[in-house]
């Protein structure tokens, strides 16, 4: 696989290794975001794309290489710095993460609070366009616990946006939608994207979603990538990469779930005699 | 042979772990100080935290103190009489109060009522990954939810052990005064001659000042560093309530020790 060389790169990830006590999440890997697009990350449950996120935004860091973000390396920043940054960064949270004791209106202006000093009716107006952009704006004095999990997701994604970040992060933004909120989600990223400019990485294990809105896709697996590119080239790089071929399919049988019960059954039943 | 073995060394585990805990507490102490005076740039949300912690404690703090009150009235009775001293039910009664009964059973009260509270929102709060959500819009959630809760508890727990022992000074009364017919004068008057301002009064304050402090950190540690899991925030909100009472308890006998020993 050859080395995508991508110098307006807005993110970067280079040899970096992450591990959970024993268990390695992240083995030497190396992913390029471009500037202005919408990267997929893909991969099944349990690989780390949340980690993948988490690396990106500063909250853990990795045990070797770097992560950079727009030149800034996030693994070594200050504090004062590395929140400078995380300003000008989005994120959707898999379960959405909305304020459950404010109103969707008041989520949404929480970041305008916290980190402007407009006035009520200025941020009230922002509130309003932000919400109405998700379609929402008539859910403005709702709370959370009355919202439906498409729009609950919606409303998070309106919060996300209230400071015009420069780059959105989407945790698995399509798990638990219905196909209509799934449709409403995916036209919202790819719109959002390119009406604003911003680089977004959606991670999530949804195949086919994912390849119909990004125009690059990473996909990883037992702590490597396993296929890069756009949708055409990973769909094409899967003949090479058995591991690949088995995600992009949905199959059963296959090299990604071959490790999984390599001891046999008896011996963990306790009849193999030599216990 | 191999059963001691064991028995020791599950021992000696229960002190390792309890000394990582302490250990990680205290380091979450220092973590926590640092913010503790910048949360007041939003005197706002602390008064709310006192709202929900103080205020909303208030019912049980003021029917129990109204109840040891009278316990104490009856009890404190029966035994001065024997020995023609019930005009001194006032100050004896009030003495339990302020030095002892007021600050513990409050603050034991509190740890039950609103400590388990502060945790278990917090730890769903963390569960629900609004914490993390708070950091990645770089706003620091120990400054923004746990020191306002911090302070909330810390600032409650005083005031509640000062109502509790008004209350229960009022419920010795009732029951001395009123029903048992000591002296009214004789009451109130022992109480104004016998309790020293600083030794009794500040040493109660003192002592609820330290609980409260405990309390809040106790609380706040458990629900930011509960596992996200169901059954993590049930181990969180029992540690709470264990941990605070063991905490109130000890500390109770060591500051008693050094205030009013010999």
């Amino acid at each position: 696989m050859s080395e995508r060389r991508d110098t307006a790169a807005m993110i970067e990830l280079d040899g970096v290794r992450f591990a959970r006590g024993e268990q390695v999440i992240f083995d030497n890997v190396d992913m390029r975001f471009p500037r202005g697009q919408v990267t997929a990350v893909l991969g099944p449950s349990g690989t780390g794309k949340t980690t993948l996120l988490r690396l990106i935004g500063g909250q853990v860091r990795p045990a070797h290489g770097r992560v950079l973000v727009d030149g800034i390396e996030v693994s070594r920043v200050r504090r004062k710095a590395l929140y400078a940054l995380r300003r000008r960064m989005g994120v959707l949270f898999q379960n959405g993460a909305l304020f459950t004791d404010l109103t969707v209106g008041e989520n949404v202006a929480f970041p305008l609070r916290a980190h402007s000093r407009l006035d009520e009716a200025l941020i009230e107006r922002i509130v309003l366009f932000k919400l109405e952009a998700v379609g929402l704006r008539s859910a403005r004095e709702k709370y959370p616990a009355e919202l439906s999990g498409g729009m609950a997701r919606r409303a998070a994604l309106a919060r996300a946006m209230a400071l015009d970040p420069e780059i959105m992060l989407y945790d698995e933004p399509f798990a638990g939608q219905d196909p209509v909120s799934m449709g409403v989600l995916l036209r919202l990223i790819r719109r959002l994207n390119d009406a604003l400019g911003l680089t977004s990485i959606v991670v999530t294990h949804d195949v086919s979603e994912a390849l119909s809105i990004a125009d690059q896709v990473i996909v990883i697996a037992g702590g490597r990538v396993i296929g890069r590119g756009t949708p055409e080239e990973v769909r094409a790089q899967r003949e090479h990469e058995p591991a690949l071929a088995q995600f992009l399919d949905g199959a059963a049988e296959g090299p990604l779930n071959a490790a999984e019960d390599e001891a046999p059954l008896a011996a963990d039943l306790g009849l193999g005699g030599d216990r | 042979m191999k059963a001691v073995v064991d028995a020791i060394a599950r021992l000696g585990r229960l002190f390792l772990d309890g000394v990582q805990h302490a250990g990680s507490m205290a380091l979450f102490a220092v973590e926590l100080a640092w913010v503790l005076i910048p949360t007041w740039t939003r005197p706002r949300d602390i008064l709310q935290q006192v709202y929900a912690a103080g205020v909303l404690s208030l019912v049980i703090i003021l029917v129990a103190g109204g109840f040891v009150g009278l316990v104490l009235g009856l009890q404190g009775y029966n035994i001065l009489s024997n020995f023609n001293a019930s005009e001194s039910l006032g100050v004896m009664v009030a003495l339990s109060l302020v030095r002892e009964l007021g600050p513990v059973v409050a603050a034991l009260l509190f740890a039950g009522r609103a400590g388990s509270a502060i945790t278990a929102e917090i730890a769903l709060m963390k569960t629900t990954e609004q914490l993390a959500a708070l950091e990645m819009m770089a706003v620091d959630p120990l400054r923004r939810v746990i020191g306002p809760r911090f302070w909330g508890a810390m600032i409650s727990v005083p005031l509640l052990a000062a109502l509790f022992s008004l209350v229960g000074i009022v419920g010795g009364y009732l029951i001395g005064v009123v029903v048992l017919g000591v002296d009214q004068a004789s009451y109130w008057g022992q109480i104004r001659e016998q309790m020293e301002a600083w030794d009794d009064v500040g040493g109660g304050a003192i002592k609820s000042l330290a609980f409260g402090a405990v309390i809040a950190l106790i609380s706040v540690y458990e629900g930011y560093r509960a596992e996200p899991t169901a059954s993590g925030m049930a181990r969180a909100t029992t540690q709470t309530v264990v941990l605070s009472s063991l905490a109130v308890l000890g500390l109770d006998f060591v500051m008693t020790a050094f205030m009013f020993g010999a």
